[in-house]
């Protein structure tokens, strides 16, 4: 029966012990500490909203540098070919010029050879004609005084046209 | 945890001799051991030593004794003064079981059947250096149970506010060290699993004292699992400031839906008349329950480790033999039992505090489901 009845002393103790914990404790142990636990949580929860937000934000950026990429990409391609043709586009033009050029030459050269050529004739004829004409003066000098001799030297002037000719 | 079980064993065995050499007839007094651990006490006593003449030399470490009568005022002084109740001091006597014994006072009985001395208590003296039972003396002394706990919760003070300092020193940028470690997840779980399932909104107004439950009760608990020392939580009085402290607590937080629903049940004129008595009987009830459950679920624990090490000089008054060799499978038992001590510890605070939190959730239940209604 001792086990079950109270003692007036450590009800009081108990008593006073717990009034006492609970008050220092409120405010020196469980305040602090409550709100720090708190506190951290929400830190946490803050933290973790945070991120994610940097990780949608990450993956938007992500797939705009993907877009700007494939543009980039896209745009090197255009540019290349752009070049190539414009390239192709001049070496032809070139070709085309070197081609137009060169026949421009060949005619010109023609041309002036064929000045040549005829200058060349046109003197030959002249001096043919004057040949022609002085011997036809020396062969009808000749002629007037004799016959014979007309004849030889007729042949002769043949030969030094031969020998001419030969020259 | 095996090592604590030897001191045991060493206190016992001593007390064995205390027994023989006391009566010899009565051997080993399992009883009185068990009752001398349960029970509060005016000192820690660990152990008689026998002296060669048959005379025992109790060693223990005396307490201070604090005591009120109404003529003589306060009375302060050791309790080694007492000389374990072989003398009186300033008009008191610590009244020991042998001094009983030997004076017919243990077989006394009042009126109503009651024992009219009890053992280890203080009583008043007459002229003669009779104990007087009709002189009414408080004793508020520091017994056993007291400067234990004040010891734990002196400790305890020391740890939560060392800890809340470090909390208030590291802000929340720093991850918790050492014992906060250990702390942090008790006082969550008494947040989370206790606190806000069962009060909803207003846990935050009831936290610091269910916090401040839980964790007397718990190093209380575990201070009582030293050997050794006294049984703070396993004491009716201690159980009992608890429960009343719940009772007013839960008192408070009623509303008038609670007392409604008590003073005016939904059913039958004729049932209420059952009903109402029931139910105002109910919000003692509950209280009461709490009171007795840590009460005996603490004692229960002490009591079977300390029966099964009395077991063994049980065994060993039959024959010296039968003690050696039933003497480990007594400390396997009382290891056994201590493990799920330590387990008990914690759930019966965890217990305590979690029924309290219920019945103030119930206090208050009916704003909640008004709550919900609109």
């Amino acid at each position: 029966m001792d086990l079950l009845t109270p003692s007036f002393g450590l009800i009081i103790w108990t008593l006073l012990a717990f009034l006492i914990v609970l008050f220092v404790l409120r405010k020196f142990a469980w305040g602090p500490i409550l709100s720090a636990l708190n506190e951290r949580e929400r830190t946490i929860a803050d933290s973790l909203a945070t991120a994610e937000k940097v990780k949608t934000e990450m993956a938007q950026l992500k797939s705009e540098n993907e877009a700007l990429l494939a543009k980039a990409r896209e745009e090197r391609t255009a540019m290349l070919k752009e070049a190539k043709d414009t390239k192709d586009k001049i070496i032809s033009e070139a070709k085309e010029q070197a081609k137009f050029e060169a026949g421009k030459i060949m005619a010109d050269a023609n041309i002036a050879l064929q000045n040549q050529k005829m200058a060349a004739l046109t003197d030959v004829k002249n001096q043919i004609g004057n040949m022609v004409i002085e011997i036809s003066e020396k062969v009808i000098r000749r002629s007037l005084e004799h016959k014979s001799e007309q004849e030889n030297y007729i042949r002769q002037l043949a030969d030094d046209v031969q020998l001419l000719g030969k020259r | 945890m095996a090592q604590h079980d030897p001191s045991h064993e060493g206190g016992d065995e001593s007390k064995v001799g205390v027994s023989e050499g006391h009566a010899k007839k009565e051997g080993f007094d399992a009883n009185e051991v068990i009752f001398d651990h349960i029970m509060d006490a005016h000192e820690y006593h660990f152990l008689d030593i026998t002296a060669a003449d048959g005379t025992k030399k109790p060693i223990g470490i005396p307490l201070p004794v604090i005591l009120y009568q109404k003529e003589n005022g306060f009375s302060v002084f050791m309790s080694s003064k007492f000389h374990h109740g072989h003398t009186i001091h300033e008009g008191y006597r610590l009244l020991d079981r042998h001094y009983m014994h030997e004076n017919g006072l243990d077989t006394l009985k009042s009126a109503s059947g009651m024992a009219v001395y009890k053992a280890g208590q203080v009583y008043a003296v007459d002229v003669e250096g009779k104990p007087r039972p009709d002189v009414q003396v408080f004793d508020l002394s520091l017994t056993r149970n007291v400067t234990q706990m004040l010891l734990a919760l002196a400790l305890l003070t020391w740890i939560l506010v060392g800890i809340a300092s470090k909390y208030k020193r590291n802000g929340v940028g720093k991850a918790p060290s050492g014992i906060q470690n250990a702390i942090e997840p008790m006082i969550t779980f008494v947040r989370d699993e206790v606190a806000k399932p069962n009060l909803g909104k207003k846990h935050e107004r009831y936290l610091p004292y269910l916090l401040t439950v839980f964790f007397f009760i718990l190093i209380n608990n575990i201070f009582g699992l030293i050997p050794g020392s006294a049984n703070v939580t396993g004491n009716i009085a201690f159980t009992m400031v608890f429960a009343l402290i719940s009772f007013v607590v839960i008192l408070i937080s009623t509303n008038k839906h609670f007392w409604s629903h008590i003073f005016n049940p939904p059913v039958p004129g004729f049932v209420k008349g059952i009903l109402v008595p029931v139910e105002i009987l109910g919000i003692i009830t509950k209280p009461f329950a709490l009171m007795i459950r840590l009460f005996a679920n603490m004692m229960a624990g002490h009591i079977i480790i300390i029966c099964l090490i009395s077991l063994i000089f049980i065994f060993g008054g039959l024959s010296t033999g039968i003690g050696w060799g039933f003497s480990p499978v007594s400390i396997a038992f009382a290891v056994f039992i201590y493990v799920i001590e330590v387990m008990v510890a914690f759930i019966q605070a965890f217990i305590f505090t979690n029924l309290t939190a219920v019945f103030i959730g119930q206090a208050f239940e009916g704003e909640h489901h008004e709550e919900g209604h609109h």
